[in-house]
């Protein structure tokens, strides 16, 4: 099974032959390594996710029945997804805050597509332990800043979904999406 | 002790078995079994030549796709192909705005539950859904084809020995029952609602022809649409639903068995070189 | 546990001088398989067999450990689950294929072992508890084969056990509580599933372990070798590493190359169509086989047609059927000739080779359907089986008058090397 690892000289004579002979042995032991290597690769590949987990890699969401002030969750990689049409107030209490007040500096223009700034989408994965913030359902605990608001370990975040309070380290995370049309997003 | 045991115990079965043997030849030679109707009339399938034929054999994409038309227009209607995906028409040359749209505007939609009510409902396709079946369940596919359930097509091709040749076969094999066939077993004329094929196992199957008329579908890359052709570019696409993976499996073949073959040599040198010295006489 | 000669194990480097205090599994690697083991100079190929079975055991666990992690034992998924670790798993195709054509190259290569054993004698004393350990190993894997092929849950998958289960109704009275139990129900179903699976995973990792005792048991005495003369002296042995490593290396390469053409070129040809239709309980496939590397034992099974008084002619076939393989424990005791190697043998080479051609022909019967002529050749067949062991193989060794051996397993290297020289046979130079 195993190739030699190590050949002794025994039986060789001359320097010459001492050289060549070795050099095939150390060739064949490591095509055998590079075989070896060649085996593993396939058998960690197989661990990443598969092509029907891939597949689903990417969700439409479809805007036209969220009203303003209304958010709603659906999933994204099999974790929930936060999709709100911020109100006019909202906005305006989100822009007040200076920035550079905040754990995590952002502004809201910075968090949601240009143009666009009333659609905000985040991850609903609370960043501190990854808990399922309140906040997206309807009458649902928002916490003191009107965002959403962590029960486990009372993370507070803002209109803009910043963290404001509680252990949470950031704010939640805006996932990569696009506009596919004036109604409906492309996340991922 | 032992010896004696086995002796006896050796002597039963060998002995008991050569009997056995005897009353099997008298009876054999006696009444020898009578031929059946499948033995004397079924046929192995026809012999017909694709581009992924021999170990190096490749798909041909315009070909998967004809027969994926040929599959989509006629066969769908009964059959299912649960086991693929429609992402996976990317592996027989649909780019990704062509997949979406066949998922979108597939026949039978995708069950799903209304999000109001919570019922049972449909929606379109997306690329990630599997084709969806005809039927609900094996009782309506049943109920809706005479009491045979059409078989998920699939895994067909290695269903079947042959496969590929067959499901070929099969659908260009539908004919009369043969003249000859009746007058030596009058008792296997083909019942009503079945269909004589000397292709298929026992002869007779529930499916009618699918394929019976040349211009059935329409080829978009102007090959003429003749049953024959037809039934090959099915059977093309349905060996690439069973084994899509076939190219690829093919292509780390050559590659593997290449790099085996130099480090086998190599061992060989290797083997030599240690045993240089052992192998002499004296 | 060698030879007095053998080389001994002398770390150089302070770790490993270290280790091998502490923990010298160094130690015994270098002694079991290292070149510390003394082996005969003179095995041939068919010597490779060993090694070549635990390289087969190794790709087995691999792989299902692989096919473990994508694997559902549920009778709703598991024919699914199997399609999509094929299709959608990255490298599934490869590692599914590797799985169920390594079992065919693992059979392969543990039937060469075996008539390896056969026909060198290498059951015979001093090595009896080497060739029962084997035994054990072979039962064990059969056992495994038969239930990993249950797991894709496809029509010969259902009914494969269904028929096999069914050979424990046929014994009287407790034969069908028996068979209930095996599956857990009343015929094949989700239970029987997962305790297949279970011991499917647990049984691989138990034959690894009887094989460190066939290893262990095999150290005791030492190799055996062609000529069946045991080791004299120094001369007689060549360290395990680097030189059987090397020969080793060699075989495994050949192997991987046959093992690399079916599976990437024919994956499917030692397996069955009927097991790519998902299991149906109300639906027998026209004719049920099993794995090609049971069909000699199939045609033992199949043989007996005849009820002999009160006992049925299916008990029959299943006693047949287990006293085929049972009878090989009693082997080391049934042939006493003291003569090890067949090639010295002429009347037991004769016999040796027409076994062979039997089990080939049981083979054949074995995966034929159930209609004439199969049954009578395998009835015949089945017939030479019992008789060759259980009462030639004993004769053969009372009346037999042997070749002459060699003095020395040396000598008759010696003679060989310098035939093939031209020259005449040299006397040993130390």
């Amino acid at each position: 099974m195993a190739n030699s690892e190590q050949v002794d000289g025994q039986g060789l004579s001359g320097e010459d032959g001492v050289r060549r002979r070795d050099f095939i042995n150390v060739a064949a032991v490591s095509f055998a390594g590079v075989g070896a290597v060649g085996v593993v690769l396939p058998l960690i590949d197989q661990m990443n996710p598969s092509a029907d987990v891939l597949a689903l890699a990417s969700t439409e969401v479809d805007l036209s029945a969220i009203q303003p002030g209304q958010a709603i969750k659906t999933t994204f990689r099999s974790q929930p997804l936060f999709v709100r049409q911020l109100t006019e107030k909202e906005i305006a209490e989100a822009d007040k805050v200076d920035p550079s007040t905040l754990r995590d500096p952002q502004t809201l223009a910075e968090r949601t597509v240009d143009g666009k700034k009333q659609w905000l989408i985040t991850m609903g994965v609370c960043t501190h332990l990854g808990c399922v913030p309140l906040g997206a359902g309807e009458g649902e605990n928002r916490g003191e800043f009107g965002g959403y608001f962590c029960p486990c370990h009372g993370s507070s975040y803002d209109t803009a979904a910043r963290i404001r309070k509680g252990p949470a380290p950031k704010n939640l995370e805006v996932p990569k999406y696009s506009f596919t049309s004036d109604t409906a997003i492309l996340v991922g | 002790m032992v010896r004696i045991g086995a002796f006896l115990v050796g002597l039963f079965f060998a002995g008991w078995l050569l009997i056995s043997f005897l009353v099997g030849a008298y009876s054999y030679v006696v009444e020898p079994p009578a031929k059946t109707v499948e033995h004397e009339f079924h046929l192995a399938p026809k012999h017909v030549s694709f581009s992924f034929d021999g170990p190096l054999g490749r798909y041909d994409n315009q070909q998967l796709q004809r027969g994926f038309q040929v599959f989509k227009e006629v066969c769908s209607a009964c059959h299912s192909l649960k086991f693929v995906a429609f992402r996976d028409l990317a592996g027989i040359g649909y780019n990704e705005a062509e997949i979406k749209a066949i998922a979108k505007n597939w026949t039978i939609k995708t069950p799903s539950v209304d999000p109001a009510t919570g019922e049972a409902s449909t929606r379109d396709g997306i690329p990630a859904d599997y084709f969806p079946s005809p039927f609900a369940n094996n009782v309506a596919a049943a109920a809706a084809n005479n009491n045979a359930i059409p078989p998920d097509l699939s895994l067909m091709t290695k269903a079947r020995h042959h496969g590929s040749a067959y499901v070929y076969s099969l659908l260009t094999g539908f004919q009369e029952q043969p003249a000859e066939l009746l007058k030596h077993f009058p008792d296997a004329k083909t019942p009503e609602g079945l269909h004589f094929n000397p292709y298929f196992a026992n002869l007779n199957l529930a499916m009618a022809p699918p394929l019976s008329a040349d211009g059935q579908v329409t080829y978009g890359d102007g090959t003429k649409p003749t049953i024959d052709q037809m039934s090959q570019d099915v059977a093309a696409f349905l060996t690439w639903t069973a084994e899509p993976k076939l190219e690829n499996r093919r292509r780390a073949g050559v590659a593997t068995i290449l790099f085996l073959l130099i480090a086998t040599g190599l061992a060989y040198m290797a083997y030599q070189n240690i045993w240089a010295d052992k192998k002499k006489a004296a | 546990m060698s030879f007095p000669w053998a080389e001994h194990y002398t770390p150089k480097h302070p770790l490993m001088q270290w280790v091998d205090e502490k923990l010298p599994l160094p130690r015994l690697v270098y002694n079991a398989v290292g070149a510390g083991y003394p082996v005969p100079r003179n095995l041939n190929y068919f010597w490779n067999f060993g090694v070549l079975a635990g390289l087969a055991l190794l790709i087995q666990i691999v792989t299902g450990v692989v096919m473990a992690m994508h694997y559902g034992a549920n009778t709703l998924v598991a024919f699914g689950t199997v399609e999509q670790t094929m299709r959608d798993v990255n490298a599934g195709w490869l590692m599914r294929y590797a799985h169920a054509n390594g079992a065919s190259f693992f059979f392969i290569v543990v039937y060469l072992h075996i008539f390896r054993g056969l026909y060198f004698g290498s059951y015979k004393a001093p090595r009896e508890m080497v060739w029962l350990l084997g035994l054990v190993i072979f039962l064990l894997m059969m056992a495994t084969a038969f239930m990993g092929y249950v797991l894709p849950w496809g029509q010969m998958s259902y009914w494969g056990a269904k028929v096999i289960t069914g050979l424990f109704g046929a014994i009287p009275v407790v034969g069908e509580p028996i068979q209930t139990w095996l599956l857990g129900g009343f015929a094949p179903g989700n239970a029987s599933l997962n305790r297949f699976f279970s011991l499917h995973f647990l049984l691989p990792f138990v034959i690894a372990a009887v094989v460190i005792l066939h290893i262990w048991a095999l150290h005791i005495p030492g190799s055996s070798n062609p000529t069946g003369v045991e080791v004299k002296g120094p001369q007689d042995t060549v360290p395990f590493h680097p030189y059987y490593t090397a020969k080793d290396g060699f075989g495994a390469g050949i192997f991987l190359i046959l093992f690399a053409i079916l599976l990437f070129f024919a994956p499917n040809y030692l397996g069955h169509p009927d097991n790519y239709i998902e299991a149906n309980p109300l639906s027998t496939p026209a004719h049920i086989v099993p794995e090609w590397y049971f069909w000699p034992f199939y045609a033992i099974l199949r043989a007996f047609t005849v009820d002999f008084f009160f006992v049925p002619a299916k008990l029959l076939g299943v006693l047949a059927m287990f006293a085929s393989i049972l009878l090989l424990f009693f082997l080391p005791w049934l042939d006493t000739s003291p003569v090890r190697s067949g090639s010295y043998r002429p009347t037991f080479k004769t016999f040796f080779w027409i076994l062979v051609l039997d089990v080939l022909i049981l083979g054949y019967c074995g995966g034929a359907p159930a209609e004439e002529p199969y049954v009578m050749i395998s009835q015949v067949a089945a017939a030479y089986y019992f008789a060759h062991f259980l009462i030639i193989l004993p004769m053969i060794a009372r009346f037999e008058k042997p070749l002459p051996l060699p003095n020395s397993i040396t000598e008759a290297v010696l003679a060989k090397y310098a035939k093939a020289d031209g020259e005449p046979a040299a006397v040993p130079a130390e």
